[in-house]
């Protein structure tokens, strides 16, 4: 084994980890034992929303807590399965009210509040399909999604709604109810919406009447290409099982955990593992609404007894920055295990958790159409800081080669590169991308989902990511799709043509940049880059937005007159130029056009 | 430095982040994130700016005291340089 390994000595506090033995789990494992931890295969059914409330609330977990919400500020609030049963069965009594069918689709634009529980659970009760989406979404990045996903319901607040759309309400003809969820009812309800809490109250707290099965499909998650829109990837009600079979074995949830995940709800993760696993394990559901601050982090951490933490790369390395400010090593005695997911973890944030924590950072990987953790460093395992780990139980996890006509060839020796893959019969796979079923079938091949990322294997087993095969930029664990940033600047009456990449970012892996040039009677110059960069915020918002804007005086093109943004990049990094066949270089390209800059 | 010009110095940096901020429409009392979008990154780097700017140095603590205007001028004017 590599010598740069954390090996753990056994815990010296709290259950032992559910998963003990791991090549003895892989051996034996199947899904369909698997699946008796579930509820609703007795009767042929699966609904995501049972596994995660109603059969907790039907039996000896009723008065178990299932939310505690930590308000911004002022006291949290506290729910238990029972008080979750009756809100989303009230949430599902008034879909069925307004009119919507199963399989119609309810978006949520919500940050980390009561009601975003609430109506995830509650849609995924009537059958809807839940689409969440990110709040920090530009009026732009939001409309495509809302229009692409033919959204029916949408459940925001006043503040989000007016801010970004409502005055693109009439781009969105299919939408027909806006539901806000504020707390104060009363306060001047906006034209076209309806206050979700009054509804809420005088719905009725019935089970649904909509019955779903293993296939219907509960949850449409954007995700971003490298070319055209961005893809709905769905997943079916049969994702539950994974995401509780990873949340135990990968994330060592057990049912007296408190459990935390940072993501925000808009994301894959903040859905699958902010809201459903620990629910079904009839874990404690830890919700904090502010936005990351590292001294709330550490004292929520600590104040509310965190047992198991989920967060994110970007977010591990700003609270390194802390480190040396914080008075001592601060106690956290009830921390267990601590994951992390969303873009490679540096080996440095590994160790700086074990000093800062007492604990490695266990990191994983997974993706918006893989439903669930694929890849984990785990509980009982040595760490290798800086892998992704090994394959969950039930998951089989490969290297590929891409050959002509859709042929692949595995990667079979040790530590040479080849595309990730995953066995195509994992039950959380995404089912489709919506109204694109030809861009679905591209991602498989003989049996095979390939995921786009490129990964080596070591000899030992674990996997270490390495890049991605296409141009999507991965920044604070987001992808972000190039295409949708270029169309963004493109609307700008002074750019011609755009292209962006990722470039290289301490804090976050990766930030976007952009290389525009300009239509004529354009003049390159400070004011005109403050100009983009904000119009492209106004538009995409600020997580999708360029951070950098370039001037060129030429892109490089294909002979189709395609950006060949691969090449943007290598001379942005002084990386190989690698294969210029079909490549029209005009020797302008790579020169800037940009005046010199003053801070 | 009076309050006027550092509240000029505080929003120029924030406009250097985040250039969609309208400055005219800035509530002072309210957290920037109510306001505007503007995420962990950008504010780092407001952080950032604000103390090359100013030649002073913000303890990592104290971050939090920044998420607002009235909040950067009341920090600002106890620890700037006159």
């Amino acid at each position: 084994m590599s010598q740069n390994l954390i090996v753990k000595p056994r815990p010296g506090h709290g259950p032992a980890p559910n998963l003990v033995d791991y090549q003895a789990a892989r051996t034996t494992f199947s899904w369909s034992r698997a699946a008796e931890g579930l509820d609703g295969r007795v009767a042929g059914r699966l609904n995501m929303a049972h596994e995660a409330v109603d059969r907790h609330a039907a039996g000896a977990r009723r008065d178990h807590l299932a939310l505690r919400w930590l308000p911004r500020a002022g006291e949290p609030q506290d729910y238990s399965y029972g008080q979750l049963q009756e809100l989303t069965d009230r949430f599902a009594t008034l879909l069925a009210e307004l009119g919507v069918a199963k399989g119609e689709v309810v978006a949520v634009l919500l940050g980390r509040v009561p009601a975003l529980y609430v109506a995830a659970l509650g849609t995924l009760k009537h059958g809807a399909v839940l689409c969440p989406l990110y709040a920090a979404f530009g009026p732009q990045p939001l409309c495509t999604r809302l229009s692409l996903g033919g959204a029916r319901v949408l459940v925001t607040n006043a503040a989000l709604y007016r801010r970004k759309l409502a005055d693109h309400r009439s781009r969105l003809p299919g939408l027909r109810h806006v539901l806000l969820a504020d707390e104060d009812d009363a306060a001047s309800p906006l034209p076209a919406t309806a206050a979700l809490w009054s509804l809420l109250r005088q719905a009725d707290p019935v089970p649904a009447q909509v019955t779903t099965g293993a296939e219907d499909i509960a949850l449409l998650h954007y995700t971003s290409g490298t070319t055209g829109m961005p893809k709905g990837a769905m997943h079916a009600h049969a994702a539950v099982l994974v995401q509780q079979v990873s949340a135990r074995l990968a994330l060592d949830i057990h049912p007296e955990d408190v459990f935390w995940c940072t993501a925000d709800p808009g994301w894959v993760t903040g859905t699958s593992y902010g809201i459903m696993a620990p629910l079904t394990l009839g874990a404690t559901l830890l919700c904090d609404e502010a936005e990351f601050e590292p001294v709330r982090w550490l004292s929520t951490l600590r104040g509310e007894r965190v047992n198991v933490w989920y967060t994110s790369p970007t977010a591990v390395r700003m609270m390194m920055r802390l480190a040396a400010e914080l008075p001592a090593r601060a106690p956290f005695p009830d921390l267990r295990f601590i994951a992390s997911v969303g873009e490679p973890l540096n080996p440095e944030a590994v160790h700086w958790s074990q000093k800062a924590f007492g604990l490695p950072i266990h990191d994983n990987w997974w993706q918006t159409e893989t439903g669930a953790i694929m890849i984990a460093n785990f509980a009982a395992l040595p760490i290798k800081p800086g892998s992704m780990g090994l394959p969950l139980p039930g998951v089989e996890a490969s290297l590929l080669r891409r050959g002509p006509h859709r042929s692949v060839t595995p990667v079979t020796q040790a530590d040479v590169e080849g595309e990730l893959a995953i066995r195509a019969s994992c039950p959380s796979l995404f089912r489709g991308y919506l109204g694109e079923p030809e861009r679905y079938a591209e991602c498989f091949a003989d049996g095979w989902y390939l995921t786009g990322d490129i990964a080596r294997r070591d000899a030992d087993g674990y996997f270490w990511f390495l890049g991605r095969a296409d141009d999507v930029i991965l920044s604070s664990g987001h992808l972000i799709g190039p295409f949708e940033v270029e169309s963004a600047l493109l609307e700008h009456p002074a750019v011609g043509e755009a292209g962006a990449i990722g470039v290289p970012d301490a804090l976050a892996t990766e930030r976007v940049k952009a290389f525009v040039t300009l239509k004529s009677g354009w003049q390159a110059g400070e004011a005109l880059r403050q100009e983009l960069l904000a119009h492209a915020r106004r538009r995409l918002g600020a997580v999708v937005a360029p951070k950098e804007v370039e001037f060129r005086v030429e892109l490089p093109k294909t002979r189709s007159g395609k950006i060949v943004r691969r090449l943007l990049k290598a001379w942005e990094l002084g990386l190989p130029e690698g294969d210029l066949s079909g490549v029209m270089v005009d020797p302008a390209a790579s020169l800037t056009e940009d005046p010199p800059r003053h801070e | 430095m009076n309050e006027e010009e550092l509240s000029a110095i505080v929003v120029e940096t924030l406009r250097a982040v985040a250039p969609d901020v309208d400055a005219g429409r800035l509530d002072p009392e309210r957290s920037f994130r109510d306001q505007f979008d503007i995420d962990s990154v950008d504010f780092l780097n407001f952080v950032l700016k604000l103390e090359v700017r100013l030649d002073i140095k913000v303890p990592e603590l104290d971050y939090p005291k920044l998420s607002s205007l009235s909040g950067c001028l009341k920090f600002l004017q106890a620890h700037a340089a006159p």
